[in-house]
């Protein structure tokens, strides 16, 4: 690993550590649909994706860990609600299902992006990850466009349901886009060219598929933007999340399962 | 000294947990061997999909191999420096993923299109009259599709 500024650290880990923590969080939230979701092939694709974001975000921990950070489990198991940087959106309940679809699909759009930029990120190591894990979201993306423009243009209810799903998911979607304080460092070492860029590069990417599925898009000029969570800021829903997550690690930090 | 090429050899002998037929050299997973003057060895594995289930279960498979051998240790560190993709699974490979009845991932320029998920070929019947069920199958690296041939439901090894 080439050497970086103490600037360079502290930027990357509050880089890395908003990706992993989304991850994580949505990939408890995906796999609360195993075995609920209304058919099979649905129930595997939510248990499958959980996987993979639970698996993303153990590498980010592990790249954490090897930039001087505990190791991955006790910085996903052991840290408080205040020091989670994950946005909003991943961390309300599933809902129903539009939501959760919905979700996934803002949400999904956002991260191969990310990763795609990430893929020629400076920081090598970084790269590397976002070059693995930008193949393994192609799969998510297909996933969730599919499903939008098929419930966009089926039945009268499909459609409003979808349609009342994005305003609510969509000022929390933007919340994935919070500025944080290292954002010029990071672009001016080529390390992440910054969160506003993604959304702009974002809201290009939703608009092509939510237009096929004849759903509008609410005015970004006027909509709230739930930010906060990327400086610890949560929503009521993260702390019983965390509760349950950590449950048997907090009764036996030693424990294999 | 023992050589690298005994070390990869024996890598022939570790099987994916998940399609025990197929070894992890052919799975294309192995991406580094080394070993130093004092026969200490060094390998790099590259998981197919980052969340893995098996990736554990192969590294301690490949440690107890290996320290069959006449080495003074061995380390398995699981990295992303190669990033694996399918077109990585070796020509024996494919033949194994076949013999286990499951439609192979097209070969590919570094870019995975929907197209490349419709239309795979039946391992049962051969006919291409099929159709994509899931991307998503029973493990991570498989899709489910539909023959409209034989009436079977199939697995596919995706492409990434």
């Amino acid at each position: 690993m080439k050497q970086l500024t103490e600037i360079q650290t502290k930027a990357l880990k509050d880089l890395i550590c908003r990706i992993a923590d989304d991850e994580l969080i949505l990939g408890h939230r995906n796999s609360e649909w195993t075995a609920l979701v209304p058919i099979l092939e649905e129930d595997i694709a939510f248990s499958s994706m959980a996987q993979d974001k639970i698996g993303h975000s153990l590498a980010l921990y592990q790249l954490l860990n090897k930039l001087g950070e505990p190791d991955p489990d006790a910085i996903a198991f052991t840290r408080k609600e205040k020091d989670f940087k994950c946005c909003h959106l991943v961390e309300y309940p599933i809902g129903d299902y539009d939501f959760s679809l919905m979700r996934h699909f803002l949400f999904d759009k956002s991260e191969a992006i990310r990763f795609d930029l990430l893929s020629r990120s400076s920081f090598e190591d970084l790269a590397n990850i976002a070059k693995k894990f930008r193949g393994e979201l192609k799969y998510h993306t297909m996933h969730a466009d599919t499903w939008l423009v098929q419930l966009g243009n089926a039945t009268e209810e499909s459609k409003a349901r979808m349609q009342s799903a994005l305003n609510q998911c969509f000022p929390l979607a933007l919340g994935i886009f919070e500025p944080g304080e290292y954002d010029e460092v990071l672009s001016s070492e080529n390390i992440f060219p910054g969160e506003k860029v993604l959304q702009g590069m974002w809201l290009d990417s939703i608009k092509i598929i939510l237009d096929s599925a004849n759903l509008s898009i609410p005015d970004i000029d006027t909509s709230d933007r739930s930010y906060g969570g990327r400086k610890g800021y949560h929503t009521e829903y993260l702390k019983p999340l965390l509760d349950e997550m950590t449950e048997v690690y907090s009764i036996d930090p030693n424990a294999e399962w | 000294m023992i050589s690298e090429k005994e070390i990869w050899d024996a890598l022939y002998d570790v099987k994916d947990p998940e399609i025990p037929k197929i070894s992890v050299v052919d799975m294309g997973i192995i991406t580094g061997v080394k070993v130093s003057e004092k026969d200490f060895v060094n390998i790099s594995m590259t998981p197919t999909f980052a969340g893995c289930p098996a990736v554990n279960v192969m590294r301690s498979d490949i440690e107890k191999r290996i320290s069959l051998m006449p080495v003074s240790g061995v380390n398995v560190d699981v990295n992303y420096d190669v990033q694996w993709n399918s077109n990585m699974i070796t020509e024996k490979g494919r033949e194994l993923l076949k013999d286990s009845l499951f439609a192979l991932p097209p070969v590919h320029n570094g870019f995975v299109s929907i197209e490349m998920l419709t239309n795979i070929e039946c391992p049962l019947c051969h006919s291409k009259n099929t159709k994509l069920q899931t991307p998503f199958g029973p493990t991570q690296c498989r899709a489910i599709h539909y023959c409209n041939n034989c009436f079977q439901a199939f697995e596919q090894f995706k492409p990434v």
